[in-house]
């Protein structure tokens, strides 16, 4: 088992026909991802990479039976994408751009609760998700782990790889990339939510960085309701005031959103933080051997 | 990216929002021109991207234009946390009755946008919001609604405004909502609202955060880059399309995706501090995920050419770029930079992890690489970088 990403979750790709998403089709079909199917309007008909482009998320969901989509198209189209989605009532929504204006997602975050919140929304600014031995939704390459027991969310693509590789012997049920930006649909809180939930997964990672207080409210909702160990990594100790560090959210503004101050909240609920990502899979790693 | 109140207040007024005359002035000289042709007494205010400015004694009044060139003589050259102030806005004096805060912010918690309201603006609103936040309203703004007229008045009692300014509030609200919804801004502030004597509701000051993502729709956001504030390594290697930031160090960083070289920085900072002179972090220097030759090449030439830079890191993991092909991407970047006239002079150390790590690695070993070392895991490898900068400096 895993969260929101199983062997039966069929895949569609929306942007599938440009750059990145033909590339990361193709790894994903690789990958043995069931993916099923494109959506591009102007090219509506024509097949792609062995498989079927339509008009629309809809059209595509009745003609293949699709409960995931994985967004590619570039910023400017992102909000019209996710908003089609949402509209069409697809169940998994993975938004893989970069770049996507903070009006636009927090529009289209909006319309999805407007309409219900049919639609789970992962990203924007994301790796996506893997479920690693059943599917893969996303860029998180396929081939650095191993299906098992540790579930992960982490707001960094890198990160997740660096972890997912170094844990690689005891493997994870689903990695969630839920990616950089200031606003984003899936957040740490409902990853650790699904994990505690899912009997695959029986420990968590779960890796934030600078920016928010994303961590913060985490920590809250921890102590609460997680009864699953969870082992934590912040990044941006040594990020300066002001700067924005890569990825978009990822900023201290005035004495809000350190480093510190995460750690501290964290550790405050009991939550075991690591001091560099090594020391993160060894904190890990104990608590795995001691089951 | 953050606007001079200067720049905010121009953008205000493109959309009607009732501003104070005001010229910006870079020397003394300009700013007793400004006040001679503003007329009566004026307000010089130091144009840094910075709070606090008043309690800095950043804005000073002046009665006539003399007054003016020896105010702005003080506060031109002034330092404000670390700002250093090059010109100062003139302004009409206002006759200001009272005082109160707005703005408009996206609220990251929430996902969702948030106006901010009180009748207690002015300089110590931090303090209010804290000792009495009854007194700050909090009002969500849900962004497929917006801002209306009736909805703009509504938000304005809710911050205790009187009945006297409500309308006046309201229109100036409004327009607030037009420049935070069409310029894609994160932030639209005005502290001080104020109520003039002759009961006008007007912005005095004025702080806008621009969403640099929205730059593709934005066009004439560009004209608002403070090209002179820009340290010259930031500004070259943003021509080169790399995500660079300097920093105060002698550790250069190279690493893929955001979230990596964040880490990294932190782990050499740990590192750093057994060894003496403790090395930092010389950079943030993200050079993405599918790294090519050129990227590689372009990035080390950024670090090689900053002089505080002792010993570099090169931090990857191989993921969809595997390793393989980073390692050709760094020997072909040093042929690169060798035929540019820049041979590598620095030591270099290089950890790479993830798919086909041995293959990279052996790559680099044969390619005989000058001053390269391959260090296996990133905690060592981190020592072991800001060990040669200890020794370096």
């Amino acid at each position: 088992m895993a969260i929101w990403l199983t062997e039966n979750s069929k895949i569609i790709v929306q942007g599938m026909t440009g750059g990145e998403g033909t590339k990361h089709t193709r790894r994903m079909l690789a990958s043995g991802a069931k993916v099923v199917g494109g959506v591009n309007a102007r090219k509506a008909g024509t097949v792609h990479e062995g498989l079927p482009v339509f008009g629309t998320v809809k059209e595509a969901m009745e003609q293949t039976g699709a409960d995931v989509s994985v967004v590619f198209v570039p910023p400017a189209f992102t909000k019209d994408a996710v908003k089609e989605a949402i509209d069409a009532e697809i169940p998994l929504c993975v938004v893989i751009t970069e770049g996507v204006p903070v009006h636009d997602t927090t529009e289209f975050w909006a319309y999805a609760g407007a309409k219900g919140n049919k639609t789970r929304i992962i990203g924007p600014n994301c790796p996506g998700i893997a479920s690693p031995g059943a599917s893969n939704a996303g860029i998180i390459p396929a081939d650095i782990t191993t299906p098992g027991r540790v579930g992960l969310v982490s707001k960094s693509g890198t990160l997740t790889y660096q972890l997912m590789y170094e844990l690689r012997d005891f493997g994870f049920s689903t990695c969630v990339g839920i990616g950089g930006d200031p606003v984003i649909g899936t957040t740490h809180i409902d990853a650790l939510q699904a994990f505690q939930d899912d009997p695959a997964t029986e420990a968590i990672v779960m890796i934030g960085e600078i920016g928010g207080d994303a961590e913060e409210r985490a920590a809250a909702y921890i102590e609460e309701h997680v009864t699953k160990p969870v082992v934590a990594y912040v990044a941006g100790f040594t990020a300066p005031e002001g700067k924005t560090m890569g990825h978009a959210g990822a900023i201290v503004s005035g004495s809000a959103g350190t480093a510190q101050a995460k750690k501290e909240a964290l550790e405050k609920v009991g939550v075991r933080v690591g001091k560099t990502p090594s020391e993160t899979a060894r904190l890990m790693r104990e608590i795995m051997q001691s089951r | 990216m953050d606007l001079f109140e200067h720049q905010a207040k121009e953008l205000f007024a493109e959309y009607g929002i009732p501003v104070p005359r005001g010229v910006v002035a870079h020397t003394a000289e300009e700013a007793r021109a400004a006040a001679e042709q503003l007329t009566g007494r004026v307000v010089v205010k130091a144009q840094v991207k910075t709070g606090g400015r008043g309690k800095a004694g950043g804005v000073k009044v002046a009665d006539d234009a003399g007054d003016a060139h020896d105010k702005a003589t003080q506060i031109l050259g002034m330092d404000i946390k670390g700002h250093t102030v090059h010109k100062v806005l003139i302004e009409e004096a206002s006759q200001i009755a009272e005082e109160y805060y707005f703005s408009f912010l996206l609220d990251r918690a929430n996902r969702t946008f948030l106006a901010i309201c009180s009748a207690a603006g002015g300089m110590d609103i931090e303090e209010v919001a804290h000792t009495a936040p009854e007194k700050v309203a909090k009002v969500p703004v849900n962004p497929i609604e917006g801002v209306d007229l009736a909805r703009a008045r509504e938000i304005a009692q809710a911050g205790g405004l009187p009945e006297q300014s409500l309308d006046g509030a309201a229109a100036l609200i409004e327009k607030l909502w037009a420049v935070f919804v069409d310029e894609d801004a994160t932030l639209v502030e005005v502290n001080p609202m104020i109520l003039s004597a002759d009961g006008q509701v007007k912005a005095l000051d004025g702080k806008v955060t621009l969403d640099e993502n929205a730059n593709f729709r934005q066009a004439e956001h560009a004209s608002y880059v403070d090209k002179a504030a820009e340290d010259p390594l930031e500004a070259r290697a943003k021509e080169k399309h790399l995500n660079y930031v300097k920093l105060d160090g002698t550790v250069g960083i190279i690493g893929n995706g955001a979230g990596l070289v964040m880490s990294t920085l932190d782990v050499v900072a740990y590192a750093g501090e057994a060894f003496p002179g403790t090395p930092k972090p010389a950079n943030f220097l993200d050079i993405g995920g599918g790294a090519s030759a050129e990227v590689m090449a372009n990035g080390l030439e950024i670090i090689l050419s900053d002089p505080s830079v002792k010993s570099v890191f090169v931090n990857v993991f191989g993921g969809i770029t595997a390793c393989d092909a980073v390692a050709n991407g760094i020997v072909s970047a040093f042929q690169l930079l060798e035929s540019r006239g820049e041979a590598v002079t620095h030591p270099l150390v290089v950890r790479l992890d993830g798919n086909n790590a041995a293959l990279g690695r052996q790559i680099l070993a044969d390619a005989g690489l000058p001053r390269v070392e391959l260090v296996d895991t990133m905690d060592d490898a981190a020592k072991r970088a800001a060990e040669l900068a200890a020794v370096g400096a």
